[in-house]
């Protein structure tokens, strides 16, 4: 009986495509925020969600498809800050606080001007996990394979230019090219999960699971296979308890991650304290 | 340039914004030489470095470097995020980054690696986090990651800024050694007595190059004054230049 209850929402299609999405979604941004942690991007990947909902709702006023609207604001938006931060007169943090957050009120300011395309815009902001299409699926899909490929591809010079991005190029590698290269799979992950978790929450998922992922381990390659296994498994527990606990998706799986979070903060502090006492015997 | 000279600045300004930190500055570094730049903290030794590495931009002048050569660069080890998730072989093995994209370490890296650690006395240390190690290993462990790459020539950013007395002797020592192995060597650091004044050759600079010579001919009162715009007298000590900084004023304690 207890079974049965369990395996009700997965009766309804619309529950199967947000689960398989929501996962996928999760271990993909749980993956790319390995890197976003580790270089101290959290802002660039907040900045850009938020940008690219001022091309989302563009694009939704302007009835064209969603991910080339939200996906050539995203660029240009990427492409400014990048410009307006190798000036040096203002340094990269203020020049994503300019660019964003005036896409941002952009966004907001043709939200309340157009009021028939609210409901669209809305599902940006907050997400929409359960009016998934198989548009969605096969896009979060294609990146998340496509962010794989590459960082298996490109794993050392990724971890050359994250640790020592000077020595990496005294070494020979590009790494303007392979900043650009993240940042461009940054902003797609953005692009197809935007959707699922929404704008506001999508930061989280990209900062989160690889912060907890950071806490129990000290090995990168191990940090690149636990943060998306934690960001898949909480977007599942989540989809699956917002459903039982008839709350918002989206927050349900955020709250997880904040839960998982908490634990292995401290389970690592009580580690260290053990470590601390059993050297305190030497 | 010469047929030996591995690096040549000529007339080499660089900037950061508006103000130029390397005026006019020319810099010839032959193979096998042995070279310290010293200078005060702003000076434009490290942009230099960078000019010459290629990660700065020269806004004058021309870097000539001979052709083909490889470059193993030690940074400060201030400028390293030791709590990055990262084991010492893995930060060795990084600088194949270019040539491999296979991501596991293969079991010939693994045995190259232990053979530099080892060539640098700390092969028990592979499989350790970065954050683990001491002051000296720290450094080892950069120096190591530099020679992985069979460098032509050795480039280090204060090798011995932050390191108790012990440890600079033995950074010395190695550096002494891989010298006359054959390696060339460059570096820059603030340490006049404890590194400067044992290198076969100084420069001396302040935005260009002061003076350029042994460290007898150039560790002057009049040289330093001039590097550093601070009075400072040099003594002579078992055939070996000592700079004696005159403070301004001395602090006094209370008590006695």
């Amino acid at each position: 009986m207890f079974a049965i209850d369990l395996l009700e929402p997965y009766g309804f299609q619309f529950f199967r495509n947000g689960l398989v999405v929501a996962t996928i979604a999760g271990a993909l941004c749980g993956l790319l925020g390995v890197f976003v942690v580790l270089r101290g991007m959290s802002y660039i990947g907040h900045g850009l969600s938020h940008a690219v909902f001022g091309g989302a709702a563009a694009s939704a006023v302007l009835q064209i498809n969603f991910f080339i609207g939200a996906g050539i604001w995203g660029i240009v938006s990427g492409v400014l800050i990048a410009r307006v931060s190798r000036r040096r007169v203002i340094g990269a943090d203020a020049a994503i606080g300019v660019v964003t957050t005036a896409s941002f009120a952009l966004g907001l300011a043709l939200m309340n001007r157009y009021g028939q395309a609210s409901k669209s815009i809305e599902a940006v902001l907050f997400g929409s996990v359960l009016g998934v299409k198989v548009g969605d699926i096969i896009a979060v899909s294609a990146v998340a394979m496509l962010a794989l490929a590459v960082i298996m591809l490109t794993y050392r010079k990724l971890l050359f230019s994250t640790f020592d991005p000077d020595v990496a190029q005294v070494s020979g590698v590009r790494v303007s090219l392979v900043e650009a290269m993240l940042l461009a799979l940054l902003s797609l992950t953005i692009l197809v999960t935007m959707r699922v978790i929404g704008t506001l929450l999508i930061s989280a998922l990209l900062v989160i699971p690889a912060a907890s992922a950071r806490l129990t381990t000290n090995s990168f390659s191990r940090m690149l296979w636990i943060a998306p296994l934690i960001g898949g498994v909480t977007c599942f527990v989540g989809m699956n308890l917002s459903y039982f606990l008839d709350t918002s998706a989206s927050a349900t799986i955020i709250l997880l991650d904040a839960l998982v979070f908490i634990i292995a903060y401290a389970t690592a502090g009580a580690r260290s304290r053990i470590r601390m006492a059993s050297l305190g015997h030497l | 340039m010469d047929v030996q000279s591995l690096i040549t600045c000529e007339h080499v300004s660089c900037t950061y914004g508006n103000s130029a930190v390397v005026e006019d500055t020319y810099l010839q570094i032959g193979r096998g030489e042995f070279v310290g730049i010293v200078g005060p903290s702003g000076s434009g030794k490290t942009t230099l470095l960078k000019a010459i590495m290629g990660t700065h931009p020269v806004a004058h002048g021309s870097i000539t470097l001979q052709q083909h050569i490889t470059i193993g660069y030690v940074p400060q080890v201030e400028t390293v995020d030791w709590y990055f998730p990262v084991t010492v072989e893995e930060v060795i093995v990084m600088t194949r980054s270019r040539t491999t994209w296979w991501p596991r370490i293969t079991a010939d890296e693994r045995a190259a690696v232990r053979d530099v650690l080892g060539k640098l006395g700390i092969a028990d240390v592979a499989q350790r986090h970065i954050r683990e190690l001491s002051g000296g290993q720290q450094q080892r462990v950069f120096l190591a990651r530099a020679m992985f790459r069979n460098p032509d020539i050795l480039i280090m950013d204060e090798p011995t800024s932050g390191v108790d007395v012990r440890t600079r002797h033995e950074i010395l020592h190695l550096l002494a050694d891989l010298h006359a192995s054959g390696l060339t060597i460059l570096l820059t650091t603030h340490d006049l007595n404890g590194l400067a004044a044992h290198l076969p050759r100084l420069v001396c600079f302040n935005k260009t190059v002061i003076a350029d010579g042994n460290p007898r001919e150039v560790l002057t009162s009049q040289v330093l004054e001039a590097t550093y715009g601070a009075p400072m007298e040099v003594l002579e000590h078992g055939g070996m230049p000592i700079v004696v900084e005159h403070g301004p004023t001395r602090v006094r304690g209370e008590g006695k």
